[in-house]
């Protein structure tokens, strides 16, 4: 990726709408709206599943019908109407046997205007990613070299039909139907999303990535992600999203579910950018995701997240720590600009002995928006010597928006040792004024300021993720000041 | 019956004893739909997951007691500061006990609810105060349905309490299971102070549950002290709405020591109306055997340049549980606030619990808010070093469970209270330091 100066943000900051705003005309095989059980078989007919999968999907779509729409989370937004969305969106011209060289072209001018060349990555990055366009996996690179590893790294359709034995003794084992009603809504619909299996002791030679985008106008998406890493193992995984304007609502209900055996070790990067909604706070993704791990001996989970985007994110990547002297870990950056309203946070369940956790979590408002931190820290009877450190701050620039802390804390045993600040806080003035001096002009000085405050998290990305999120911060908060 | 049908169907017999013809008739006729609408909080409402009313409400509870129960003050003495003089409002199963008391209505008034709500010269107080600043839910609005008797303390401007007033609650076992239900009013106007100790005893193994609520207001640069001695037996519950209303320059602190009870829930609510407001939230928590606290505090800036310091520490042993949810709310217009909010708490045993729920909630960008919870053990070293010494760990643990609640009880400004309260924590801990700390 080439270097990113200050000049190409002056360009970009020149041009205020969302920068991934535009469309791609491909035509679609979509279906009709509604939700029924006749939709789901057809989801399933058409992705020639297997007979469990179909009653498992049904099954949920049961238990998510008996389900009401959680309330509790700081956000408010009109409810989405689950009988105008339509449920199944796959580029047409799909082909199961697909190449780099079969995908339309249409398509992949489009990525290139992301920034996501696949002949660029492949080239120079390193980086294997399968790209998902509304729901469906259209290309996959790099599967060779992970093959000679007895990595698998495809598409979750594809997993089901190749290795079904693996997809159905993991999925739903972390993120359970019954979980909440999106993590339900989930399982009966989802169309796609990746599944990566990472054997005894290999450790991953790249970092694995998939791209997220919702392209085609009134199509949900529905993500499933199932990451397995044997003993022994270590994989690091990249997820970024990037979403065009659309007027109407967006939903996108994922679920992602870790699985670290004994001894493994998973870090799972995000970088979430979906459509914020404009100015006037119209429009935008409903971003509801379900993400979690668990850990076995010895293992550890380590969640990065960078969240811009959406105009209603709650998402709380948790983990839990099962097996003794796991490690669970939680950094995130949250930006809310405008109107967009975040309730984000993470879970800790310890119920190893000797288990650690860290939480880092830096919120930054802006505009309007109100950014919320929710979190759970449990400490189980049987969980001796847990560790857990949490540090939430905030950064709210301008009097119209808002930052939250609720963090919950629940200890059960004497030997657990927690520790929990929150800090609130703006960009001091004297801090702006020394920038000023030293002939950096205020807007470039937020920018610089942020950084830092962010720096513990964005440390935590992957090289080339880190240099995208820097970017991501400036061109979100950007417009916030004055 | 349930406890819910037989307090909403008892209310006619209880408006008959009291004077309808009074202003306060309306409201306790609207307080007791309201609570029929509301009922009794549950696990399931957010502000009450931790704490279950479940078993207490389970009791048949007499709503009036129908024996009169004398004490001698020889046999209760040790419930009051007696070494420090004070003004005195007793009650023995929530009914006035005038040979343990004593009031004054020189200056100031220190008297009694019953009197201000009936009485025409408080009628002008009551008028403005009475339930202005509880904010009702299904505890307060059963209070306020209820409210007959209680303590009422009114300060005119420029007047400060010659000395402390002492609040004390005794349920004697009249009845096999008491519902008391005592009303407060403190008005501090402009430019006055006042100290109030409050203390709930119950004095059998009989069941008691109380449903208290406190209106506190303090005028411009008032000053208001509450000390709250939560000191009772296994057998007792107490609910403690506060509502405390501040306004310019007002300093108000409650400070609250935790010792016992079935359940003890503190709902403290502080509201500042006006600048350069201080408000202080005190707590030490020490528990032992089954018992449950729980602190839930909200203090809400509506006004720039206002302050507010929380400071809760808890030592949890056997199997006690202990549960901390506070909240601050910044208004947008409340900058260049300062807020802060700490809670330390240590476990002892392995069937104690901590539920810690620090909350902010800020919309105000220019401000200073922060807070802090830790769960953690006594310092293995430090106790090491004191063994070292010659000081026997029983007493080593003491001292360090002592220098951990230092803080808060420096905060104390009464000596002899201050010296009741260590009293009070060493027989606790089960030691004797020997000297005074």
């Amino acid at each position: 990726m080439s270097k990113y100066t200050e000049d190409d943000l002056k360009k970009e900051l020149e041009t205020k709408e969302y920068e991934y705003g535009f469309y791609t005309d491909i035509e679609s095989d979509t279906f009709p709206v509604g939700l029924n059980e006749d939709v789901i078989r057809a989801i399933s007919a058409k992705k020639n599943e297997p007979e469990w999968l179909t009653e498992w999907r049904l099954d949920a779509f049961k238990i998510w019908s008996e389900m009401e729409e959680p309330e509790w989370a700081n956000v408010n937004y009109d409810k989405p109407d689950f009988q105008a969305i339509s449920y199944y969106s796959a580029p047409k011209k799909a082909d199961p046997n697909k190449t780099l060289d079969d995908v339309d072209p249409e398509l992949l001018a489009t990525f290139e205007k992301l920034g996501i060349s696949l002949d660029e990555q492949k080239k120079l990055s390193g980086v294997a990613v399968d790209v998902v366009v509304d729901s469906v996996s259209v290309a996959t690179t790099f599967k060779k070299t992970l093959a000679e590893k007895g990595i698998i790294f495809c598409s979750i359709s594809e997993a089901v039909k190749d290795y079904p034995e693996l997809v159905k003794k993991y999925i739903g084992s972390v993120v359970p139907k019954t979980d909440n009603f999106y993590a339900a809504l989930n399982s009966a619909v989802f169309t796609d999303g990746s599944f990566c299996y990472i054997p005894k002791g290999v450790r991953c030679p790249m970092e694995l990535s998939t791209y997220f985008r919702i392209n085609q106008s009134g199509t949900g998406q529905f993500e499933r992600t199932l990451v397995v890493a044997d003993e022994s193992s270590y994989v690091s995984y990249l997820e970024g999203c990037t979403a065009p304007s659309r007027d109407e609502n967006q939903l996108h209900a994922a679920v992602v579910e870790l699985i670290a055996m004994d001894d493994a070790e998973i870090k799972y990067s995000t970088v979430q950018n979906w459509f914020p909604g404009n100015a006037e706070g119209k429009g935008g993704v409903f971003n509801f995701v379900t993400k979690r791990g668990i850990c076995e001996n010895n293992a550890k989970i380590s969640w990065t997240q960078v969240e811009t985007g959406s105009a209603v994110t709650w998402k709380y990547p948790s983990c839990i720590l099962k097996g003794n002297n796991s490690v669970g870990e939680f950094y995130s950056i949250a930006v809310t600009n405008n109107y967009q309203q975040a309730d984000t946070g993470t879970k800790m369940i310890h119920l190893g002995k000797n288990t650690k956790s860290t939480i880092i979590s830096k919120g930054i408002s802006a505009g309007k928006s109100q950014n919320s931190y929710r979190g759970l820290v449990q400490i189980s009877p049987r969980a001796t010597n847990a560790r857990n450190f949490s540090q939430c701050d905030s950064l709210l620039m301008g009097n119209e928006c808002g930052a939250h802390t609720f963090p919950y804390i629940e200890a059960k045993n004497k030997t657990a040792q927690i520790e929990h600040e929150a800090t609130t806080s703006k960009i001091g003035e004297d801090q702006i004024f020394y920038c000023n001096q030293r002939g950096i002009d205020t807007e470039k000085a937020i920018a610089l300021i942020v950084n830092g405050f962010s720096k513990e998290v964005l440390n935590k990305l992957p090289m080339e993720f880190a240099v995208e999120a820097q970017k991501l911060l400036e061109i979100s908060l950007e417009g916030s000041v004055g | 019956m349930e406890l819910k049908e037989k307090l909403v169907s008892s209310f006619l017999a209880f408006e008959s004893t009291v004077d309808t013809k009074s202003t306060v008739h309306d409201i306790r006729t609207k307080a007791i739909k309201d609570f029929e609408a509301f009922g009794f909080p549950t696990k399931k409402v957010e502000a009450w997951k931790y704490t279950s009313l479940k078993n207490v409400l389970k009791n048949d509870f007499a709503l009036f007691s129908k024996n009169e129960v004398a004490i001698e003050y020889k046999d209760v003495k040790k419930y009051f500061v007696h070494d420090l003089d004070t003004y005195k409002i007793v009650f023995i199963d929530g009914v006035y006990s005038s040979h343990l008391s004593s009031t004054t209505h020189d200056k100031f008034d220190v008297c009694l609810m019953s009197s201000a709500l009936t009485q025409n010269r408080f009628k002008a107080v009551i008028d403005v105060y009475f339930n202005k600043v509880a904010k009702q839910d299904g505890l307060v609005s059963l209070n306020t349905a209820y409210s007959k008797e209680g303590a009422y303390v009114y300060l005119p401007k420029n007047v400060a309490a010659d000395k402390p007033i002492e609040v004390v609650h005794f349920s004697t076992g009249s009845e096999t299971a008491m519902l008391l239900q005592p009303r407060n009013l403190i008005v501090v106007e402009d430019n006055s102070e006042v100290t109030i100790i409050e203390r709930h005893q119950s004095l059998s193994k009989n069941k008691t549950f109380t449903n208290s609520v406190t209106e506190i207001y303090a005028g411009k640069n008032a000053h208001v002290d509450y000390y709250k001695i939560q000191n009772d037996t296994t057998n007792a519950s107490l609910i403690d709405n506060t509502f405390t209303e501040q306004h310019d320059h007002s300093v108000a602190s409650v400070h609250t020591f935790a010792f016992g009870g079935e359940i003890t829930r503190n709902n403290l609510n502080f509201t500042q109306k006006g600048q350069g407001i201080d408000s202080i939230l005190n707590g030490v928590t020490i528990l032992e055997g089954k018992t449950h606290v729980d602190h839930n505090t909200l203090v809400e800036h509506t006004e720039p340049n206002c302050e507010s310091h929380q400071d809760y520490k808890g030592i949890f042993d056997e199997k006690s549980v202990g549960v901390f949810n506070g909240k601050i709310i910044v208004d947008q217009i409340a900058q260049k606030t300062n807020a802060f909010q700490s809670n330390n708490n240590v476990l002892l045993s392995d069937k104690a619990t901590v539920n810690s729920k620090p909350q902010l909630e800020i919309f105000a960008d220019d401000v200073k808010c922060s807070h802090g919870c830790t769960i953690g053990q006594l310092d293995e070293s430090a106790l090491f070093y004191l063994k070292t010494r010659g000081i026997p760990e029983k007493e080593g643990k003491a001292l360090l469970m002592y220098a951990f609640a230092n803080n808060v009880l420096d905060s104390v400004k009464i000596p002899q209270l201050k010296n009741r309260i260590n009293a009070l924590i060493a027989e606790k801990l089960g030691v004797s330091i020997g000297f005074d700390l």
